[in-house]
């Protein structure tokens, strides 16, 4: 099976820090791959190569086995790649509908931003993700933690996503919406995306992911099967930097 | 059904937040104009009402330009330079022969131009608003003053003087521009893409980055127009005295356009703020400088005044809004 994203020998530096020393990763349909390290590992700075909003250096990208090119986050989107990211990168001044459209603006035949459909669409995807969200009209910033993380997920699955990258997804959130954004990834899973999960918590990574990829100073130390490790093992590799 | 009456009054209600919020200095206005006229007994006659209009119209369609770049985050000091170029640049293509029909477009294309130049320092060098159009307010104003070389331009047989001091239906045609220009910026920041971006670049320049939004673009649009919004300021000054100079004219409007954008509610940190706060906050100031000069207040004590309105207008208005956030 082709894999969905392929990322071949990715380098980075800045300033001559080396961000990410040649690292290789890929992701299958319906697979999600947890992305461990501690804080300056290079996770972050990796899946930024990926969603546009970083340049890479040298390396490649394969999307259904084709190679592309992806300079800015538009080019992500083009091919049907979105990311939740840690800062969730909400204008704090709009409301949700704004913000689940921002920079894919519904417009009306005459070429006007359409705010009724903008928001019965909101209304509709939020009825899914978010049952208890009722606040419309609004800014963002008004919103409870939750509630804006609920805001930046329904616009990464609302545009059709295939490939989705979640940068600590859950750490904002109480326990029971990280119960709900883990029902979500199974559900997601089972649409076939691919998920790239970002994340501190190994017990979040074990339950939730297929393949679980180590970094460690901007190099890879490793990927390996969740049902071949032990959270010890992956406590060693995210450490002393070694397989298990 | 009962959610669909729920949208209804939850939208309604937001929309009257916007609209009292945008409006919250209209009160002011009211009372400034009434006490003005109790005092002076003469100031809400139509001829003086005109008056005020045709006075506030260039401050009016520079505040507007301004509230363009502050709703991104920025700040545009450069307006009155180039308002005093422009209007050079219009005076002098009227007196060139065979240049009279392009006096206008030349006041216009000046503005434009050097509005642009600070979009594109801005924008691609990432300078700050600030240092840059701090630069183009000394720069331009030497620039107007070469144009001219150093003299006041005179054309008594303007062929645009009309613009200036004719009316229609009794409306001065400075003010039916303003009000054209307010209501256009309105249409472009509340039903286009382009407004949504100009909020949300002011609101997160970085979310707006991420997603997908080109921040040079809009940028660049925002200072583009608060240039050429300063040209067509320079045109119609020119239009009202037949004459420019390239050292006097515009001083300090910059000050007066940043002055009515604040009054009007529009945050300094942007992302937060409406046209037609702007235009209640011009007209604020328009009516004090007239109000006090029909009162027979001084010169010193005009400026005194003035300021201290401004201060206490905006402090009253932080602590509303508080209240609002708390209930």
């Amino acid at each position: 099976m082709t894999p969905l994203v392929e990322m071949r020998d990715i380098a980075l530096s800045f300033g001559g820090v080396k961000a990410i020393d040649h690292v290789s990763l890929d992701l299958y349909p319906g697979e999600v791959v947890g992305l461990l390290g501690h804080n300056g590992a290079g996770k972050s700075t990796l899946v930024k190569c990926l969603s546009g909003a970083y340049r890479m250096d040298s390396g490649q990208i394969l999307i259904d086995g084709q190679p592309v090119t992806i300079t800015n986050p538009r080019d992500a989107r083009a091919q049907n790649i979105e990311t939740i990211y840690q800062t969730l990168a909400l204008a704090d001044n709009l409301d949700a509908a704004s913000n689940l459209f921002l920079g894919r603006e519904l417009v009306t035949a005459a070429g006007f931003v359409d705010d009724d459909r903008m928001e019965a669409e909101t209304r509709r995807i939020m009825a899914r993700l978010n049952p208890n969200f009722h606040k419309f009209n609004v800014p963002v910033s008004a919103l409870s933690g939750g509630q804006r993380q609920s805001v930046a997920i329904a616009r990464a699955v609302y545009f059709n996503a295939r490939i989705l990258i979640m940068d600590e997804p859950t750490a904002a959130l109480g326990p029971h919406e990280t119960r709900m954004v883990g029902e979500l990834i199974a559900e997601l899973k089972r649409q076939n995306l691919g998920i790239f999960l970002i994340s501190h918590d190994i017990h979040d990574v074990m339950d939730l992911c297929d393949r679980v990829s180590v970094m460690k100073n901007g190099k890879l130390v490793g990927t390996e099967r969740v049902t071949d490790v032990t959270e010890d093992d992956i406590l060693g590799m995210i450490i002393l930097g070694k397989k298990p | 059904m009962t959610d669909q009456n729920a949208r209804t009054v939850q939208g309604q209600q937001a929309r009257m937040r916007t609209f009292v919020r945008a409006l919250g200095m209209l009160p002011v206005l009211v009372i400034l104009a009434i006490a003005f006229e109790l005092i002076s007994g003469r100031f809400l006659s139509t001829n003086n009402l005109s008056i005020v209009m045709q006075q506030a119209s260039i401050n009016i369609v520079l505040a507007a330009g301004m509230t363009y770049v502050i709703l991104t985050g920025g700040i545009d000091l450069s307006v009155g330079s180039i308002l005093s170029a422009s209007a050079m640049a219009s005076l002098i293509a009227s007196v060139t022969p065979g240049w009279g029909a392009m006096a206008i477009p030349a006041g216009l294309a000046t503005g434009l131009a050097f509005g642009l130049i600070n979009g594109c320092l801005i924008a691609f060098l990432r300078l700050p608003p600030f240092i840059v159009t701090l630069g183009s307010l000394t720069a331009v104003r030497g620039i107007a003053r070469l144009m001219g070389s150093d003299t006041t331009v005179f054309n008594a047989d303007l062929p645009f003087a009309a613009m200036g001091n004719a009316t229609f239906l009794g409306i001065p045609w400075l003010a039916i521009i303003a009000l054209g220009i307010i209501i256009a910026s309105w249409f472009i920041l509340r039903r286009t893409v382009l407004g949504t971006w100009i909020y949300a670049v002011g609101g997160n320049q970085e979310a707006a980055r991420l997603t997908g939004i080109k921040v040079w673009l809009v940028l660049l649009f925002v200072y583009g127009i608060s240039g050429l919004l300063a040209g067509l300021g320079g045109v119609m000054s020119a239009a009202r005295l037949y004459a420019a100079n390239g050292l006097q004219l515009g001083q300090a409007y910059e000050l007066d356009a940043i002055a009515a954008v604040i009054l009007g509610g529009t945050s300094f940190v942007g992302g937060v703020g409406s046209i037609w706060g702007t235009l209640i906050g011009a007209l604020i100031i328009a009516v004090l400088s007239n109000g006090l000069i029909l009162s027979g207040v001084s010169d010193i004590w005009q400026f005194i005044i003035k300021g201290l309105v401004i201060i206490v207008a905006v402090s009253l208005d932080r602590l509303r809004l508080q209240g609002n956030a708390r209930t």
